[in-house]
């Protein structure tokens, strides 16, 4: 049975599911009523599993928003009036998110809240691994931490319920490898309540505005409800111990483990392997913690280890409860700094365990790699036009140039061979981090990289900023109609979510001086505009645009199976000359051949062409397939691409 | 019950999503319990792509340990390389596809491709054994994952994954409008 036949299956059922697709069927069984996000890794898959209903089909309501913090605003909006809502988006996210989530717990919120974090422990599709943790001890916010599918499914329906009793918000933090992970799932029956859109906001219900004095009886119920929290994590089976090899000392000593999400998976993965008596306490409800029932774990051992991932949280709370109360249990926990970065897989919390109990994890030799292998970083798709883009800019700017990257798929400008973008923040950051940069600066210029979803998403106050004091960057904003890096969701103002905005009429309405648009295919044209634009004593824009070509080629070959297009070759006469485009314009589609000339790869090509203007004149030609030509690709804005004659044969 | 780890591996775009999805669903449905794990996000964009499957009762984290890896499948060449070096056990298998994709700096001239016997010597290496996989008569590489998947059923090389039973997982995966071609590729590899 798979999740995309029985999302919303009213009965029973039980088949293999991701932990994010687990934790979309959990909102729809318990009836939320009002779902937001804004995508990222490692949660955009709950949005593709919910966008399995058709609109027209939903009892609830769903929107992607501009960015988390309007997200969660939205969200707290459903909730006050009286409907269960969730908000769900990365880590990162909530550093955005986070100037409103602060007074959430003072407020009664009447239909419960439920904030799902993606966290990136190991940091495989984050700009940094932020341990989450520590922002529900900031807001008061209690937090849910599940390690398996299974988990995750359960504990949305946990932290609903809680969230709808408790009339506040609730944290669900997810990880990267519980999102992806994949199990059988044992799901329930839905709720099938009818929706109920009544609004029932009621200022009663408040006070809901919290400044300066009005803020401390506000934040009193906060507290208190905290202390209520703490009840329940006592009481909950979310909490538990689990002895798979039954209670026993091992030399004499009684060993007990404390730990959490994935990491508590495998430390009981080592205790299984090793048969080793020894009690692990799993908690599912990190935030507050149960001071009793910790206690009572180390009171029956005497020595217990905390593993957990990232930063020393729970061993923080667990010895300064362990002092207050004068245990005599010893614990122990990650000895070494750089312990606070990265997973913990099985075989990092077996060594840890073996580090301090040899009898009972005896240690063992982990296979090493036993050669080194060429990296295989990740890189722009074959035709992407940010790929033009680089190549153009890096012909127009002089050598002392200072570019500055942006996050999106553009972020891979910065690698090999294109070494554009130089610094890079968060999203949004570079127009207003090139400003700093071009402060009094009078010999440097600055050009700094922005993607079209990221512009709506935090950069627009940048560059309002940069507007008003004249700042003297080229912003070249990468325009490929959509958000590509977290899987082609719709750009606000893209036509696909509400009316089109303009980009080109907004900047001039803010006041941009000088606008020069152009298509990246266009080489000669962008680099021109580059030039002129770093020309121009203040701050200008570029926009280089061209659709994202793997959500076009995707699309077309969808529409016409079989669909054949046309291939690059390389002309033998000017073999030599095909280098640059290998080398320089680095088309993964090029491929070096044994005697070191440029070969071409007919699984990647697209026949797009970008690559024509990378190498002499007559280097490179488009062939056709025999089947009739396709027509050209479609602009963001609906015009035709100038260089873009053959990108994928839809009409 | 011990635990049997697949380690899946590819290039972002080659369709390791099948390879593993087909194979989860053929685990399953033979009564095995399975614990999985799938790369999302960035790494797709022609990075390393690779998925986790682990087979049999006690295994409680979602990812296949370094060098733990009973059974290799790789849709790359390089990445059946580094497959074999980082993931495969001493006398695990490794079956992989023989297509080529360079990576920026072989393309740059910066560093040399691999040969399958530099994999055959990795391998013979651990005491493992090594498939290499090649359809001359492909139509369209996105069906090379369902030339692999073929020897995988054929070799046996999971518990109770016949031919017949990834059939049926792999019909239950494909989009219907392809599933006829892929079938055809699918029996031809079985090479029965
Ligand atoms: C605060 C925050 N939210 C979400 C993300 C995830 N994320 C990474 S790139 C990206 C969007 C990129 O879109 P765009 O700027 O249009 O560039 P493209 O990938 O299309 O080139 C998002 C949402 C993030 N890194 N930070």
């Amino acid at each position: 049975m798979s999740i995309k036949q029985n999302l919303t299956n009213p009965e029973p059922w039980a088949g293999l599911a991701m932990g994010n697709e687990a934790v979309a069927r959990a909102m729809i069984e318990v009836s939320t009523r009002v779902i937001t996000t804004y995508p990222g890794s490692p949660v955009p898959e709950i949005a593709t599993t919910l966008n399995l209903i058709a609109p027209e089909h939903r009892d609830f309501y769903f929107e992607s928003s501009t960015n988390e913090k309007v997200a969660l605003e939205v969200a707290t909006g459903g909730s006050l009036n009286g409907h269960l809502s969730t908000v769900f988006f990365k880590s990162v996210g909530l550093n955005v998110a986070s100037d409103s989530l602060i007074q959430l717990s003072m407020l009664e919120l009447i239909g419960g809240l439920v904030v799902i974090l993606g966290d990136d422990p190991g940091a495989n599709s984050s700009q940094n691994e932020q341990d989450n943790r520590i922002w529900a001890r900031m807001s008061y916010i209690p937090m849910l931490e599940p390690g398996s599918p299974t988990e995750a499914y359960q504990m949305y329906k946990e932290a609903a319920a809680l969230a709808k009793r408790q009339r506040g918000p609730v944290f669900l933090r997810l990880t990267t490898h519980v999102c992806h992970a994949r199990e059988v799932v044992q799901f329930a029956a839905m709720s099938g309540e009818e929706p109920d859109w009544t609004p029932r906001f009621d200022a009663n219900n408040g006070p809901y505005w919290p400044i300066a004095a009005a803020v401390f009886p506000l934040k009193r119920k906060a507290l208190q409800k905290l202390q209520a929290y703490e009840a329940l994590a006592e009481e909950s089976p979310l909490n538990r111990v689990l002895a798979p090899h039954g209670v026993a000392p091992v030399d004499s000593k009684r060993l007990g483990v404390i730990s959490a999400g994935i990491p508590a998976y495998s430390v009981l993965e080592n205790i299984d392997q090793a048969g080793a008596t020894v009690d692990l306490l799993k908690l599912g409800i990190t935030y507050p913690l149960p001071s009793q029932k910790i206690l009572a774990f180390l009171e029956a051992h005497d020595e217990v280890v905390i593993l957990e991932e990232l930063e020393r949280v729970l061993e923080g709370e667990i010895k300064a409860l362990a002092y207050d109360n004068s245990v005599k249990c010893r614990i122990l926990a990650r000895p070494d700094w750089d312990q606070v970065m990265g997973e913990f897989d099985p075989v990092r919390s077996y060594k840890l365990l073996a580090g301090f109990w040899p009898k009972a994890f005896e240690p063992r030799d982990f296979p090493e790699p036993s050669a080194e292998v060429v990296p295989r970083p990740p890189q722009l798709c074959p035709g992407c036009g940010h790929r033009s883009a680089f190549h153009a800019v890096k012909k127009a700017i002089e050598s002392d140039t200072i570019t500055v990257a942006d996050i999106g798929c553009h972020s891979l400008g910065s690698l090999p061979p294109y070494n554009m973008g130089e610094v890079l923040l968060c999203m949004g950051h570079s127009v207003s981090t090139g400003a700093g940069l071009a402060v009094k600066n009078d010999t440097r210029k600055v050009v700094s990289f922005l993607g079209d979803s990221t512009m709506f998403h935090a950069a627009l106050p940048g560059i309002i900023n940069a507007i008003i004091y004249n700042h003297n960057v080229t912003l070249v904003l990468l325009d490929n109609g959509t958000t590509a890096m977290t899987g082609h969701q719709a750009r606000h103002g893209s036509g696909e979510i509400g009316d089109k905005i303009p980009i080109i009429g907004l900047l001039e309405t803010l006041g941009v001086q000088k606008i020069l648009d152009v298509d990246s295919y266009n080489q000669r044209k962008l680099i021109a505009y580059v030039q002129e634009a770093n020309a121009h004593e203040g701050f200008a824009v570029v926009i280089a645009r061209h659709p994202c070509m793997l959500k076009f080629t995707r699309a077309s070959r969808k529409k016409s199976p079989g669909l054949k297009l046309p291939k690059i070759a390389v002309n033998p006469e000017q073999a030599a000359d095909a280098l640059p485009a290998m080398e320089q314009f680095g088309c993964p589609t090029f491929q070096r051949t044994e005697d070191d000339q440029v070969g071409v790869s007919e699984d990647l090509c697209i026949g797009c062409g970008s690559c024509i203007m990378s190498a002499a004149p007559g280097t490179l030609k488009i062939q056709r397939p025999l089947a009739p030509a396709p027509a050209s690709a479609p602009s963001p804005d609906g015009a035709k691409s100038p260089g873009a004659k053959s990108p994928g044969g839809v009409k | 019950m011990s635990i049997f780890n697949v380690y899946l591996t590819g290039v972002g775009g080659q369709g390791i999503g099948l390879l593993s999805g087909a194979l989860g669903t053929a685990i399953v449905d033979v009564g095995h319990k399975v614990l999985g794990c799938e790369t999302h996000g960035l790494a797709q964009r022609g990075g390393v792509v690779v998925s986790h499957l682990r087979v049999g009762e006690g295994a409680y984290a979602p990812r296949v340990p370094p060098g733990q890896a009973d059974l290799v499948v790789s849709l790359e060449r390089l990445e059946g390389l580094r497959g074999a070096v980082n993931m495969l056990r001493p006398g695990g298998r490794i079956i992989f596809y023989d297509a080529e994709y360079q990576p920026i700096a072989v393309r740059m001239g910066e560093a040399v491709y691999p040969k399958v016997s530099d994999i055959e010597a990795e391998v013979a290496s651990k005491g493992g054994t090594v498939e290499r996989v090649f359809d001359e008569d492909l139509s369209d590489p996105r069906m090379q994952n369902v030339a692999l998947l073929a020897r995988v059923a054929a070799l046996g090389a999971i518990d109770k994954i016949t031919p017949a039973r990834l059939e049926k997982a792999i019909a239950a995966s494909v989009p219907a409008k392809l599933l006829e071609t892929n079938l055809e590729v699918y029996r031809r590899n079985l090479g029965l």
